[in-house]
């Protein structure tokens, strides 16, 4: 997942002659055939894995959930940390991408069991489940469309009031029960397609966030730094800031959209309650600690976020005997405290995130390994 | 036969109950340097603000190159608050963002540098570059506009190494020494191929060797790319030295206008800047 974005580093000098775009493509490949032989390896490692170990093992878990939180967490940083526009919005727009990939692919026979309250709803057609993906996106990037208009004209911690406000009134809309025949209002929308293997949402949030990062390294990209660096200058430059808003406002919805209809599939169930503005908190976590204006970053973070709150610390909220000897402390709920120690620290020492503003990329592990390599031998000869 | 490029045609600027710009009305012809000079808080910066569209002027118009681009006159509260005149008939709204300015054609610097910070050198000038590209967002992440990226890095890079810049390309434009930092914003604007060029006190802050190369490098460029130039600026040896005309402006009054030999004998200008005895 981290490797995807090693391969695009917005050059682009093909020559002028014909076949410019199948040289290009050569030209790509053998530029980054490291990057791409790493991805492989990694999907490989992953299908093996899924072969060898049971299904049921938390590792799996923890790579599914992170992989969504992954996603979600680079659409935000396109948001926060390259414009610059403090959004706590994200949670909602999953809410809406959730909702609209779950409302359209649950099957026709199971919507009357599903909207057993509601006569079986009132949609009754089934799309297929890339569709759905995308049109779970569009749905979230429609409404963020709609919500930018007035909420982009503020700045800093009034936009992200503003939009955490919006979040919740998806929530509460989406209950409402006068909307039960499309959303099943607070009850659960199940039976919808879900991916069973690990690699689906690797898959897909990989494509996405390889989106987003050729977008960060396009000539938009920048535009957005600029804005982000300095709105008076970069308006100076030419550079629209209403338009450039709304347009990495509605990006950065459309992927969290896509991301809450993974998580959708995940859970196997939606429900609005379960889209509180604690789920905005975790992905804002994830980006801080991963380094604002880092996508290797979040990336990075949200795994060792997910393993941590999910798998690592598990034997924290256990009574735990030594013999006839009761450990103190270890009981239900110790880990959320480990776990909030562990983020303050990160905090305090890494203020800046793991990666600051950093990313990980082919080059600089080779430069690395290479420094090290060399220390090594110098170490030898002497 | 000189060609006007910028005409301000009465502009007034009102913060509240305060008058920053009184009916200020200045040409600018192509080709020429003109100087906007002043004690502080004059409304120098105002006027600049108000030409490039960061205010709205409370009533006045602008027009560059024979076009209205900036026309106001007091609404809402500023009508009962309104202290400058007014004409009988009201001038047409025109209030476009800075960035239709820029596009249109004028480019300006900041008193206080504003570069992007966390980008390098080369990526602060292709910033410029990007309003004027043809793409859209689609066709730029999908780097179907790589025609459009290709001729923005080559004109960039060109730039770059016209002004000296290029051998610090790839740094953090943050990381420069302060008088690269005034050359690269200078280079930045340049960058957005304007006709007219402003400059806010492009000297603050050089000594008097740097300020000689600075005075050397606009009379440079202003041929080069065959620009107008209309500078604020405090140090008196570079305005005195190449601008062809010079307006002085107090309390946001335009109080002098002509020649440099004509303003320094000015006893308006010289009250202004020196101060007038209280029993004179």
């Amino acid at each position: 997942m981290n490797e995807k974005n090693i391969n695009i580093n917005g050059e682009i000098t093909p020559p002028d002659k014909k076949n410019i775009f199948f040289k290009s493509v050569v030209g790509f490949l053998r530029k980054n055939w490291i990057g791409f032989t790493l991805l492989a390896a990694l999907f490989a490692i992953i299908f093996i894995l899924e072969q060898v170990l049971s299904s049921s093992s938390m590792l799996f878990v923890v790579l599914k959930k992170g992989a969504i939180y992954a996603l979600v967490a680079v659409s935000m940083n396109l948001l926060n940390g390259f414009t610059g526009l403090f959004s706590l919005g994200q949670a909602g727009f999953m809410l809406i991408g959730a909702y609209t990939y779950a409302i359209f692919t649950i099957p026709a026979e199971a919507r009357t069991a599903v909207y057993q309250y509601f006569d079986g709803g009132i949609i009754n057609f089934t799309v297929p489940v890339p569709i759905a993906l995308i049109m779970a996106g569009l749905a979230a990037a429609l409404f963020a469309y709609l919500v930018g208009l007035p909420v982009l004209r503020l700045k800093s911690d009034y936009l992200a009031i503003a939009t955490l406000g919006f979040a919740e009134i998806i929530r509460a809309f989406f209950q409402w029960d006068k909307l039960g025949p499309v959303t099943n209002g607070s009850n659960l929308l199940r039976r919808f397609p879900v991916f069973s293997s690990t690699l689906y949402p690797f898959i897909v949030s990989g494509i996405c966030i390889a989106i987003i990062v050729l977008l960060i390294n396009s000539s938009y990209g920048r535009a957005f730094k600029a804005i982000r660096d300095d709105e008076v200058a970069a308006e100076a430059m030419g550079i629209n800031l209403a338009r450039h808003k709304q347009l990495s406002f509605t990006v950065s919805s459309f992927f969290a959209g896509v991301g809450g209809a993974l998580l959708a599939m995940y859970q196997t169930t939606v429900q609005a309650a379960a889209f509180k503005s604690a789920m905005t908190y975790e992905i804002l976590l994830i980006v801080v600690i991963g380094g604002i204006g880092s996508v290797t970053g979040s990336c990075l973070s949200s795994f060792l976020f997910i393993a941590s709150s999910e798998w690592w610390l598990r034997f924290l909220d256990s009574e735990t005997y030594i013999g006839s000897f009761k450990l103190p402390l270890l009981a239900s709920g110790f880990r959320k405290v480990v776990f909030s120690i562990i983020i303050m620290v990160v905090v305090l020492f890494y203020s800046r995130g793991i990666m600051g503003t950093n990313e990980i990329s082919v080059d600089a592990l080779l430069r690395f390994f290479r420094k090290l390599f060399r220390k090594d031998s110098k170490g030898e000869a002497a | 036969m000189m060609e006007n490029i910028l005409h301000t045609e009465k502009i007034t600027m009102q913060f509240g109950g305060v008058v920053a710009l009184y009916n200020l009305t200045i040409d600018v012809n192509k080709g020429e340097i003109v100087a906007l000079i002043g004690p502080n808080g004059a409304g120098k910066t105002t006027a600049f603000n108000c030409i490039t569209g960061v205010y709205e002027p409370t009533n006045g118009s602008v027009s560059f190159c024979g076009e209205t681009i900036v026309s106001n006159h007091p609404q809402g509260r500023m009508k009962k608050l309104y202290l400058g005149e007014e004409d009988k008939e009201k001038l047409r709204v025109i209030r476009p963002t800075p960035d239709k300015i820029t596009k249109l054609g004028i480019a300006r610097t900041f008193q206080n540098i504003r570069l992007f910070k966390s980008l390098t050198v080369f990526e602060n000038v292709l910033v410029a570059k990007h309003m004027r590209a043809k793409q859209n967002v689609l066709t730029a992440t999908l780097r179907l506009n790589w025609r459009e990226e290709k001729r923005a890095r080559e004109e960039s890079l060109a730039l770059l190494e016209e002004q000296g810049l290029l051998q610090y390309k790839d740094d953090l434009a943050s990381s420069l020494p302060y008088g690269l930092q005034r050359r690269l914003e200078i280079s930045r604007a340049l960058a957005t191929e304007p006709k007219l060029l402003l400059l806010d006190e492009p000297a603050a802050g050089m000594n008097p060797q740097e300020t000689q190369e600075l005075a050397e490098f606009i009379v440079k460029i202003k041929n080069k790319y065959d620009l107008t130039v209309l500078m604020i600026e405090h140090h008196m040896d570079l305005v005195m030295q190449i601008s062809d005309r010079i307006y002085v402006l107090d309390f946001g009054k335009l109080i002098a206008h002509g020649t440099p030999g004509e303003v320094q004998k000015n006893q308006r200008v010289i009250d202004a800047y020196l101060g007038v005895a209280d029993d004179a």
